[in-house]
């Protein structure tokens, strides 16, 4: 017995009895062949109680560095948002946290309703007339985009910007070479897709374009230009968007973007060291019975009443087996929640006082850093919440190591992912960093690169 | 009529009340105060002006002409204007219209409701873990990454299967991770093989996986017994095959005694053999699929490891493989150093197929079912499935005793690991009450009901998993619920055929929801 199980020594006497064995290894022996049962414990430390537990995991959780612990203006794709203590309090009720999918919509009206609420809300949110109930993140979304696409028109090739978040580039590659298609990739220029080198790359063998708004570089790209190029060919045009920007940003309906898709963790979620999150998925009617995932749909009751159940099953995987539109099962119903809990929190006005307040900040954030010395901007790109340095001459990593001694993680060093900007530093802001902490950031970057430059010129010498 | 107790969704549901609504038929406002309150989304709510969000104060000089126009969103997104106290009692009400695991017995076959400790919302909740940002630099996120490398370690040890990727989102991303995987092995070795092996058994998502990574299903057939047919498996065995999928226990509940020689057919023709996870809860410390000749086993840490099921996710969905598998893992690869520290190396695999997803996986998944293996330990884990197979034989027994197994019976054998799967045929012939029908009713007796018409292949099916953390007087409880309902049925099967009674709504019309979309609110 377990702190978890109940079976007493006088309920196992009655149990086996009841069944009719004397052990419980006689259960796993008329099973299990003998030549595979493992006849031994499993080497693992031994449980603890819970206390010890809690202790364990604390001095685990001590030994990161948290965005509770520094001031952090690192994003690139998960951003430190702040998450609202309804949403801790919602999330944490039994009745959403421990169900599983709504086989009976009868008793998970909660969730079918709630799942209804977040599709309206993302619709809304993208300008796009239907959406699912959530995959799993940002990334995924967008080779299951990919697949929507392979499976709508068959084309074999896939036109991908480079400001597309290097994951979602990675995933996409990944499920691609799965089912058939090949990648075709399209420089940036100025910051944003280079629109010449795009319009070449796109003809009548193009299954799907991929774009990123605002792009990786945090630069706004022309979205409606970017769909527009593709629009004489046979490709379906995928836009992964940043949901918090929407509030100010055209949204993706109005652009001629088909599929738009993104990271939901910016919408209430936490940043969990990359999950879990949910993953938006929005598209154009026309591909309603291709979408992948859950949907939740009105209908009534044996007596009138409205009610929510899974509509349009014949897509998924327990009925169409290798048929499917897609292998996914469920969706991320619980982080979903907190998406559409944090949509209403925001509010109509809210969605675009934050962009508002993150266009002004990141603006003041971006002209206050160029004006240090060495740094400039790596382009001039409108920039919402995001933008991109260039550290001429200097270690960035080196350069991010200094300043998070100093208590500020400036932001994420591009040269990981872009060789072509080997000194690019990209700089998140959230509603969480005031122009206090943008001046803080400031004066430690400037310190941290005076610095590196002294200790660079001292090993030179 | 006795006025109905509606404090709780299930509780006291007030069943002899109800036995008289199909003669009576229940009014179109509805029997119980729930049913009463009509169904209002929150975008029906509120008023124009009310917010639950306060901005922060601009701080900055404010600047114009920042955005171009053209960029420019014209009209905001139409959503919902609502103050906080609205905001909270309407998802508060919307949650009391949910069945949940922490109410009730919720025996959901193949999906393993196991209790979900609290301690673990609590240590996943702790700032170190849920405000770490995934790019954090390794020297300061060693705490995570120890974690994770623990993890690894544990799921390698409970698999028999020493490579470890914690990184798909969910078993079906697990799965695909397997077949691609596979799809990488024969490739390296200069072969394309394009046929997947699956068992008329197995979970849709084996298929539909298959289909996704470009190759074509080949389904192989199932035994008298319940197992693999091993003369089917042998004549489509050759070398065209890739890979065949398989679950042990499979979704019958039963353990394919042919194991070795399945797997050594498999391995004869130069196939992978893949383990769908979502039955490991029958096997943790009794056997391990690496033993059993396994290539490749996806894990469901919502389902074994305890993370909540949410409502349908967070999941997660590791992989463990072989030596031979480990070159294509995906990357980054966590990896400790010889100082004892811990880095991610983006390019720790050299053939790796690459990304499945952004970032490092679930981590806040990967915070609750590391809690629960220190919880439980090696010793604990086996006993979770002891128990487990103990509970599923002894509520199979219940049953028995009970006198259902001639309208319920077994479907194949005489007993199962740690769930098993009823066929309903003969309850459908004689009482007139179909598998949905017992499965509405039990609704009105406040439990959730089993799995329904899955596996395929049994007529009418009922697939019980009961799980390890559930009392003897639960699974008493719900045998006799089912007794009742059949004994109900033989005097009375519109009963059955008319419930729910009690519940949020009443059967629900879901092929007007197919014909018809409503996807969304309409809003004016």
């Amino acid at each position: 017995m377990t702190q978890y199980t109940a079976v007493t020594d006088a309920d196992l006497a009655e149990m086996l009895s009841a069944i009719g064995v004397s052990s419980v290894q006689e259960l796993f022996d008329r099973q299990i062949p003998a030549d595979v049962r493992l006849g031994r414990a499993l080497d693992l430390p031994e449980g603890m109680p819970e206390q010890e537990v809690y202790g364990h995991l604390r001095e685990l959780a001590r030994k990161n560095v948290s965005a509770e612990d520094e001031i952090t203006f690192l994003g690139a794709g998960m951003y430190d948002h702040y998450v609202p203590a309804v949403i801790d309090m919602l999330l944490g009720r039994s009745e959403f946290l421990t169900p599983y999918t709504p086989y009976q919509p009868e008793v998970s009206q909660g969730n079918l309703q709630a799942m209804f609420e977040y599709q309206t809300a993302i619709s809304e949110l993208t300008g796009l007339p239907v959406s699912n109930a959530s995959v799993y993140e940002g990334p995924s979304a967008v080779a299951s985009a990919g697949y929507l696409a392979r499976l709508a028109n068959g084309k074999p090739k896939f036109v991908v910007s480079r400001g597309l978040h290097p994951h979602s580039r990675d995933t996409l590659a990944t499920y691609a070479h799965g089912f058939g298609a090949e990648i075709v990739e399209v420089p940036l220029k100025d910051g944003v897709t280079d629109p010449d080198a795009w319009a070449e790359a796109i003809d009548g063998e193009t299954g799907a374009v991929f774009f990123q708004q605002p792009n990786f570089l945090g630069a706004v790209e022309d979205a409606a230009a970017l769909a527009s190029a593709a629009k004489d060919s046979p490709a379906v045009v995928v836009g992964q968007y940043d949901p918090i920007p929407l509030g100010i940003l055209k949204p993706p309906g109005e652009c001629g973007v088909d599929v738009c898709v993104g990271e939901g963790q910016t919408l209430g979620n936490r940043l969990d060291f990359g999950g879990p999150s949910f993953g938006f998925f929005a598209a154009t009617e026309a591909y309603l019975r291709r979408m992948p995932g859950r949907i939740a749909g009105e209908t009534v009751d044996a007596d009138g009443r409205r009610g929510f159940v899974l509509t349009l099953q014949t897509r998924e995987q327990h009925i169409r087996r290798e048929k499917a539109t897609s292998n996914i099962c469920t969706a991320q119903a619980l982080n979903a929640l907190a998406g559409v809990v944090y949509l209403t929190w925001l509010g109509k006005q809210g969605l675009v006082d934050l962009g508002e307040l993150l266009l002004q900040r990141t603006h003041y954030a971006r002209s206050a850093l160029v004006e240090l010395e060495g740094v400039t901007a790596l382009h001039e790109q409108p920039v919402v919440r995001e933008f991109a340095l260039d550290l001429e001459g200097v270690d960035v990593a080196a350069v991010i190591r200094r300043c998070q001694d100093a208590g500020v993680n400036p932001g994420y060093a591009l040269g990981r992912d872009y060789e072509e900007f080997p000194n690019g530093l990209l700089v998140a802001l959230t509603e969480q960093r005031s122009k206090a902490d943008v001046d803080t950031l400031v004066e430690v970057l400037g310190a941290a690169i005076a610095a590196e430059r002294s200790a660079g010129v001292e090993v030179t010498a | 009529m006795n006025v109905i107790n509606d404090n709780k969704l299930h509780g006291d549901p007030g069943i002899e009340a109800h036995e008289l609504h199909h003669e009576i038929p229940v009014s179109a406002e509805g029997a119980t105060p729930m049913q009463r309150d009509r169904a209002t989304t929150i975008f029906e709510k509120g008023a124009a002006g009310r917010r639950a969000f306060v901005a922060p104060k601009l701080d900055v000089p404010e600047v114009d002409g920042l955005l171009p126009d053209a960029l420019r969103r014209t009209a905001p997104a139409r959503l919902p204007e609502v103050s906080e106290p609205e905001l909270v009692r309407h998802y508060v009400k919307l949650s009391r219209r949910n069945f949940d695991l922490d109410t009730g017995f919720y025996p959901l076959g193949s999906c393993t409701m196991k209790h979900n400790p609290r301690l673990h919302e609590r240590v996943a909740s702790l700032s170190g873990h849920a405000r770490l940002h995934p790019l954090q630099a390794p020297e300061r996120s060693q705490g995570a990454l120890e974690l994770m490398y623990n993890l690894e370690r544990a799921l390698g040890e409970v698999s028999g299967l020493p490579h470890v990727s914690l990184q798909p989102s969910a078993g079906s991303h697990g799965e695909l991770a397997g077949v691609l995987l596979t799809r990488a092995f024969h490739e390296d070795r200069g072969q394309v093989r394009t046929k997947v092996l699956t068992p008329d058994t197995a979970h849709g998502t084996n298929p539909a996986t298959v289909t996704m990574a470009g190759m074509t299903v080949v389904k192989v057939g199932t035994n008298p017994d319940g197992g693999v047919d091993l003369d089917d498996l042998r004549a489509k065995a050759d070398d065209s095959v890739a890979c065949l999928m398989l679950t042990n226990p499979n979704t019958l509940g039963i353990f394919d005694p042919n194991i070795t020689e399945i797997a050594k057919i498999v391995h004869d023709v130069g196939a992978t053999l893949y383990y769908d996870g979502a039955n490991l809860n029958a096997i943790m410390g009794k056997a391990r699929p690496g033993d059993m000749g396994f290539d490749i086993v996806h894990f469901n840490l919502h389902k074994s490891f305890t993370q909540p099921h949410g409502g349908g996710g967070p999941g997660s969905g590791p992989i463990a493989v072989s030596e031979r598998m480990k070159p294509y893992l995906m990357n980054p690869r966590i990896v400790r150093e010889d100082d004892g520290s811990f880095d991610l190396d983006d390019h720790g695999y050299e053939k790796s197929i690459g990304r499945l997803r952004g970032f490092q996986g679930n981590y806040g998944c990967f915070v609750r079912s590391y809690a629960y293996i220190c919880s439980l330990g090696g010793e604990g884990l086996t006993d979770a499935s002891e128990t487990a197979v103990l509970n599923a034989n002894y509520l199979l027994a219940k049953l028995t005793e009970h006198g259902v197994a001639d309208k319920l019976p077994l479907a194949f054998g005489d007993g199962c690991m740690h769930e098993f799967v009823l066929s309903g045929a003969p309850m459908k012939k004689e009482l007139g009450i179909k598998t949905l029908d017992l499965a509405k009713r039990l609704l009105d007796h406040g439990y959730h009901p089993p799995t329904v018409y899955f596996p395929l292949l049994v007529d009418e099916a009922l697939l019980v998993e009961p799980t390890e953390t559930e009392t003897r007087e639960t699974l008493d409880g719900f045998a006799e619920a089912i007794a009742k309902i059949l004994t109900e049925a033989e005097q009375d099967p519109l009963i059955a055929q008319n419930a729910p009674y009690t519940t949020p709504v009443r059967r629900l019309d879901e092929a007007r929801a197919a014909k018809t979309p409503v996807i969304r609110q309409p809003l004016g």
